[in-house]
């Protein structure tokens, strides 16, 4: 059983997403050129999400990376959900009243975000009304909260995800009246999700992380070269400040339980997720919430089941880690993904791999004839031999999807190898979680040139 | 005249690097005046300013000076041919699909061939001859078609087999050849000193030549030429000339009444070689393979290859010098493709050694023609730019026509295909013209079938049905920007992929075409003709229809209500638009033209309409959609949604009037059609349009109503001999020549343009006719099918060529139209066509090459159409505009 390498691409290409920021009089005034996006499911079904939006009523372009686990439910809830969240931590308090004072009285609302969906990125319908009364709670808030003071982003991105997280754990213990929509809310709160989150104004990048997805910077040395930045930490059992942090929030007897195998009380690989209440409410909440809900939910081995050696919770939060920095003109992307990747491939490679990619034919030194003697047929070959090397590059028309080819389908030697591409795709569906986890990747390209024009302004 | 080259070449890399160059290589030629030290200090007046010191501007000095004109200043910013002209490869090639382009690529090659001792300035004119490689027979069809042209043009030419080729040039692999075509006295120069010789010649004249001199911009008094501001000063002057090449956008753009030129420059790329180990022969013939997307020419003993590729670089987007023309880079990763098509069509030169990759701006047009003439907004403002690439072969030609059109008012040929007039604002875009030149300049080298549309640039101006219609399988065409509908794909029939449907044969949509033709003629079809050139014109007293008795032929003191079809001619009596103009009022008059005459008509009328603030012109296009209510049946649907009786006796032919449709009032109703069937054209005020087709449709399905397209009605029209503008009817066509003396009324009681050159004609006879030709022995499945431009024979000699053809479902005959010329078999003279001439003789069709029997007719034909209703006779004598 053999994979054609046309078969091949049109798996790699099934979820494949690119977006050009609209040029304005042949310009691109924006500090992003584009992203392109791309998803391989491990699981069936896919467990990662996606999203991407620019804010319309502040400035700035909002993407993030979501792993779900335990299923997709809670993922999906805070694909569709975070960003509305984090653009309301933004809006100053003019723009709040105003949006309230449209839905008081019933007037078309100022829309929030623009976004920049893959037709497989698919929103709740159901759910929308009871998400929406959530986030008007929430904003509700924020206008009766006024600071007077500007919204720093940094604390909104914080405010943002812990508020969300709040609302899931919140509207699982009330339920609704509606069963489908109750069991949904459960099924949110029951599962798990991390986050990686960016946010891009100008020069000013925020990376918001909660778990164990990772963005990474690609910067371009001085001799063309590439190199990787990380902006941000894995939550998890290899990161020791992760781990001092969880001790220091558990009594010392605890010590020893608190992590097991790498994994938060021995179960969970992230040390930071939305969602999982399992590891956030109190016994009792959880045994009268399972107890009152639907059937399929009592029935459910995994939602009954308490993990050991569990006294003081909460265990989990979902407050991110926020990292700031400032763009500089050889800051050329930004990959935003999922551990899948991540387990497969050196950040370095990644850099290397992309950084190629997006240059392709640029950043082979043109040729120049100048003094030397070149016969035709010596420069055709040369031709020749440079095209078949930038059209492996070409293959793909989308760099998340050419970072999954490699991910994927990289032998010893760092070079795609098509048999082995093939194998790994050909995979039944129970065998791949073995071999491989979902991959999601967002790669957005930035305009040296405007950041460049920033800099030199300020 | 190589070493020039080499030379010219070395200094610009000189130049560039050394920036305090002044005058100190000044000793570079000894014959051209202009050499002298500068600066010699400019007048203050002259009477033509010419800016651009390349082909163009050095040929339109040296022309204008020939013909008397003597006041001229011509000013260069850099060097004489320091530009795209020093970089050019030196091909004068006379193969040309378009009429007129041909003509001035044969005029540049004589006029380049005597020029060395006209002015002894040596131009490094060679006659090679030139062999255009044919790999597929599309292609061969494609150079057939040329040669026939060629050929009655007197221009030697052949189509030759691969052996033959192997025998003419050595080098050539010919395993992948179907044929060529040799043309033995195409020549190659060195444009750069065809341009100094030139320039020599004109300053001999007396024209003044200025160096390092750059106008900054025009100066306009009341519409007017006044002057040029320059960085050395101004000069007043009557006519001013652009040919800035690709610069002559922008220089059209700074002055305060800006000059629409559009192109725009892409990067353009060819290869030397050092000689040869035996070097090549300079009389070697240059080798043009468009399937390859490549030229060669023999050059110094090696060769200079280059092409049009199929991913351009267009380049200047945002104007001009963002990075000086000498320092642009040479790129061999996107020569590639074209370098191995070389080494495929001459493998044995893989030893040779490179000498250089020059990339050399050129600047192209939107639709692949030169763009030539006087500014429609700016009286005295000449054009002489965009060439496409080909500008030394037109150069010669161009600059003639160009001249003879300052000074006697026009050219001596039909010029409209290149009129800068044929433009208008709405093509001056820069993103428009970026992307319509990548798809330009690929088409060079591409396959010219008919009924060719481009791709880019489209969607700009639409009628307010476009989605409806396009919802109903609307395939569309491009006309001055305008989508029109080409005919309706009825749902569940696919057709061929746009690359498949190129075909010189039968095409795709035949049947559906066929379909919407047999609907017009039994039932009733809608069309959307809401591009046509709409034109309202009122007075208060009785200046608007003194002002257009005067320009108009025919005769316009109507009834109120009444439609006149008329010619709008110029002195000689020929069409400058041809037209039908409803009487609204006393004193007001609607106007319907050509879509392409929106510019050209507008200026032709603003410059002849009196100073009077009484007298108003407006461009009321955009205002109305118009919809073409086609067939018998018309009546029917119309009568039904206006409770109004629409039948002859109500509503006779040629008749116009307000009414409501549905619930829309206001609609202005016209009994005419432009095809010769029964039916109604309505013009609606556009925030109607959707609910009056909405009405037309839903009434009409009982009487079988469907949708057509321009096809349709194009069959329509050429089966029942209808001339169109632009197409069969030019600036050198008069209504005589085209059997519409009953549309010129000489005994009108007034003047009117064109009145003595009718009556002379009246008097005289005419010397061509336009005549409908049926193909006899013509398979429409399996033969060539006619397009236009074939050459007419009478009793086995030329005699002319046609201007249109189409296929005609109810004659089930192909049917061209074309003019008949009688030449004296001896001198070649022109004489007087008579009817008897005419319908003595025996005629034939060439269509690339093959010859069709043809039976000619000359209006009226009436048993052709016997069983037509006497109406339709009225109809007739109307005339069609598409």
């Amino acid at each position: 059983f053999y994979l054609t390498p046309p078969q091949v691409n049109s798996i790699l290409k099934a979820n494949e997403y690119s977006f050009k920021v609209p040029e304005f009089d042949g310009k691109n005034v924006s500090s992003v050129l584009g992203f392109d996006s791309n998803q391989l499911p491990a699981n069936a079904p896919i467990e990662d999400r996606r999203s991407a939006a620019t804010c319309l009523q502040t400035r700035g372009m909002l993407l993030g990376v979501f792993d779900g686990h335990a299923g997709c439910a809670c993922a999906q809830a805070v694909s569709e959900r975070l960003f509305y969240y984090i653009a309301v931590s933004l809006l100053p308090h003019e723009t709040l009243l105003e949006i309230e004072n449209a839905v008081e009285s019933g007037r078309a609302l100022l829309p929030i975000l623009q976004w920049h969906k893959h037709p497989n990125d698919y929103f709740s319908k159901e759910a929308s009304k009871l998400y929406f009364n959530s986030l008007r709670t929430y904003w509700q808030e924020l206008i009766d909260l006024n600071s007077g003071e500007t919204t720093d982003v940094k604390e909104a991105l914080i405010n943002a995800f812990k508020r969300l997280d709040n609302d899931i754990s919140l509207e699982a213990q009330v339920g609704d009246p509606n069963s489908f929509l109750n069991y949904l809310v459960l099924r949110v709160a029951f599962s798990g999700a991390t986050a990686c989150v960016a946010h891009v104004d100008g020069v000013d990048l925020h990376i918001a992380n909660t778990g164990d997805s990772r963005a990474m910077l690609g910067v371009q040395e001085e001799d063309g070269s590439w190199s990787a930045v990380n902006l941000s930490y894995d939550h998890n059992a290899q990161n020791e400040h992760e781990v001092e942090r969880v001790k220091m929030e558990h009594p010392k007897s605890e010590e020893k339980s608190l992590v097991k195998q790498d994994r938060l009380l021995g179960l969970l690989m992230p040390f930071r997720a939305f969602g999982d209440v399992k590891f956030k409410w109190s016994i009792e909440l959880q045994k009268r919430v399972v107890e009152s809900g639907p059937d399929q939910l009592n029935d459910n081995e995994y939602t009954k089941f308490i993990p050991p050696n569990y006294h003081t919770p909460p265990y989990l939060t979902a407050e991110p880690e926020v990292i700031h920095h400032r763009l500089r003109p050889q800051d050329k992307f930004l990959v935003l993904a999922t551990d899948g990747l991540w387990e497969t491939m050196h950040r370095q490679d990644v850099a290397r791999i992309v950084g190629e990619y997006l240059t392709g034919v640029h950043h082979q030194q043109p040729i120049a004839v100048g003094g030397y003697k070149v016969t035709l047929g010596q420069m055709h070959g040369l031709l020749t031999e440079r095209r078949a090397r930038i059209s492996s590059v070409f293959e793909d028309q989308n760099a998340a999807t050419h970072l999954i080819r490699h991910a994927v389908g990289n032998n010893e030697f760092g070079t795609v190898d098509h048999e082995r591409l093939s194998k790994m795709l050909s995979l039944p569906e129970e065998l791949a979680r073995m071999y491989r986890d979902d991959i999601t990747i967002i790669v957005v390209q930035f305009n040296s040139h405007v950041i460049g024009a920033c800099q030199n302004e300020k | 005249s190589a070493g020039m080259f080499l030379r010219l070449l070395s200094d610009v890399r000189w130049r560039a690097a050394n920036p305090k160059w002044r005058r100190t290589t000044c000793c570079r030629r000894s014959t051209s005046s202009t050499a002298e030290p500068q600066p010699v200090s400019l007048p203050a007046q002259a009477q033509v300013v010419i800016c651009g010191g390349g082909i163009m501007g050095t040929s339109v000095a040296y022309h204008l000076s020939k013909m008397g004109w003597k006041d001229i200043v011509l000013l260069e910013q850099g060097r004489l041919a320091a530009g795209t002209t020093r970089f050019c490869a030196g091909i004068v090639s006379t193969a040309r699909h378009v009429s007129i382009e041909l003509k001035m690529a044969n005029y540049s090659n004589k006029l380049y061939q005597q020029l060395e001792q006209e002015t002894g300035v040596n131009t490094g004119y060679t006659k090679t001859g030139s062999i255009s490689l044919a790999q597929t027979q599309d292609r061969l069809i494609s150079l057939k078609r040329i040669a026939s042209s060629l050929n009655v043009m007197g221009i030697p030419c052949e189509i030759i087999t691969p052996k033959q080729v192997a025998q003419l040039h050595p080098l050539i692999n010919i395993h992948d050849l179907v044929g060529a075509m040799y043309v033995p006295e195409d020549a190659l120069v060195s444009s750069a000193n065809v341009s100094l010789a030139l320039a020599t010649a004109a300053s001999r004249n007396g024209v003044q030549i200025h160096e390092r001199t750059s106008v900054s911009h025009v100066s306009v008094q009341k519409g007017r030429v006044a002057g040029v501001e320059t960085d050395r000063g101004p000069i007043r002057c009557q006519y001013f000339v652009n040919c800035a090449g690709q610069w002559a956008y922008e220089l059209g753009h700074s002055g305060e009444e800006p000059v629409n030129i559009p192109l725009h420059a892409c990067e353009h790329f060819y290869l030397l070689t050092h000689p040869l180990k035996e070097p090549l022969a300079s009389n070697l013939p240059t080798v043009v393979d468009p399937d390859g997307r490549i030229y060669i020419r023999n050059w110094q003993g090696g060769i200079l290859s280059g092409g049009f590729e199929k991913n351009p670089k267009p380049l200047f987007t945002e104007g001009r010098n963002q990075l000086e023309i000498q320092n642009l880079q040479e790129d061999w990763d996107h020569f590639e493709p074209l370098l191995s098509a070389l080494l495929r069509r001459m493998p044995d030169l893989e030893a040779l050694q490179i000498m250089q990759l020059v990339n050399c701006p050129e600047s192209f047009t939107p639709d692949m023609r030169c763009i030539m003439g006087e500014s429609p907004t700016v009286r005295g403002y000449f054009v002489l730019a965009g060439m496409n690439s080909a500008g030394i072969s037109y150069g010669g030609g161009a600059g003639k026509y160009l001249a003879e059109w300052m000074v006697n008012g026009y050219p001596s040929e039909n010029v409209w295909p290149l009129d800068l007039k044929r433009f208008g604002t709405l093509q001056s875009s820069r993103t428009f013209l970026r992307h319509r030149v990548m798809e330009v300049m690929p088409l060079m080298c591409d396959l010219k079938v008919p009924r060719w549309d481009f791709q880019t640039g489209r969607q700009l101006r639409t009628s307010p049905l476009y989605d409806r219609l396009d919802a109903q399988g609307a395939r569309w065409m491009e006309k001055h920007g305008f989508e029109r509908v080409k005919y309706f794909v009825p749902p569940g029939k696919d057709l061929l992929d746009l690359d498949q449907s190129k075909t010189f044969y039968k095409p795709d949509w035949f049947d559906i075409v066929g379909s919407e033709v047999k609907c017009c003629k039994e039932a009733v079809c809608v069309i959307d003709m809401s591009s046509f050139t709409k034109f309202e014109i009122s007075s208060t007293g009785d200046q608007a229809l003194e002002t257009l008795q005067y320009l108009f032929s025919n005769d316009l003191d109507v009834p109120v209500g009444h439609v006149v079809h008329t010619g709008m001619l110029n002195e000689k009596g020929g069409y400058e638009n041809d037209c039908s103009i409803a009487r609204l009022s006393k004193r007001s008059f609607f106007m319907i033209s050509p879509t392409d005459q929106q510019v050209h008509c507008w200026a032709w009328l603003k410059n002849r309409l009196p100073d009077d603030s009484n007298l108003t012109m407006e461009d009321v296009t955009w205002k109305y959609t118009a919809l073409n209510l086609i067939g018998p049946r018309a009546v029917d649907v119309l009568s039904e949604l206006s409770y109004a009786p629409m039948t002859p006796e109500h509503f006779p032919s040629l008749f116009c009037k307000e009414m409501s449709v549905g619930y829309a009032n206001g609609i202005r109703v016209m009994s005419i059609t432009h095809t010769g069937e029964p039916g109604f054209v309505l013009y609606i005020p556009i925030e109607y349009a959707l609910h009056v087709y909405n009405e037309v449709m839903n009434m009409g399905q009982k009487y079988g109503i469907r949708n057509a397209g321009y096809y349709a009605l194009r069959s329509l029209r050429i089966e029942k001999f209808f001339a169109f503008w632009g197409q069969d009817l030019d600036a050198f066509t008069t209504p005589m020549e085209c059997g519409r003396e009953f549309q010129v009324k000489l005994d009108k009681g007034m003047q009117f343009v064109g009145q003595e050159a009718l009556l002379e004609q009246k008097q005289n006879g005419v010397y061509k006719r336009f005549t409908m030709f049926i193909l006899e022995d013509h398979d429409t499945d399996t033969d060539l099918w006619p397009w236009w431009g074939e050459p007419i024979f009478r009793n086995g000699r030329y005699v002319g060529k046609t201007t249109s053809s189409a296929y005609s479902y109810s004659l089930e005959r192909h049917v061209c139209l074309g003019f008949v010329h009688h030449f004296d078999e001896k001198t070649g003279e022109e004489l007087v066509v008579t009817t008897d001439f005419i319908n003595q003789g025996e005629y034939e069709i060439d269509i690339a090459g093959q010859r069709f029997q043809a039976k000619a007719k000359l209006y009226p034909f009436s048993s052709l159409f016997a069983h037509r209703r006497r109406k339709d006779e009225v109809e007739l004598s109307g005339y069609q505009r598409e």
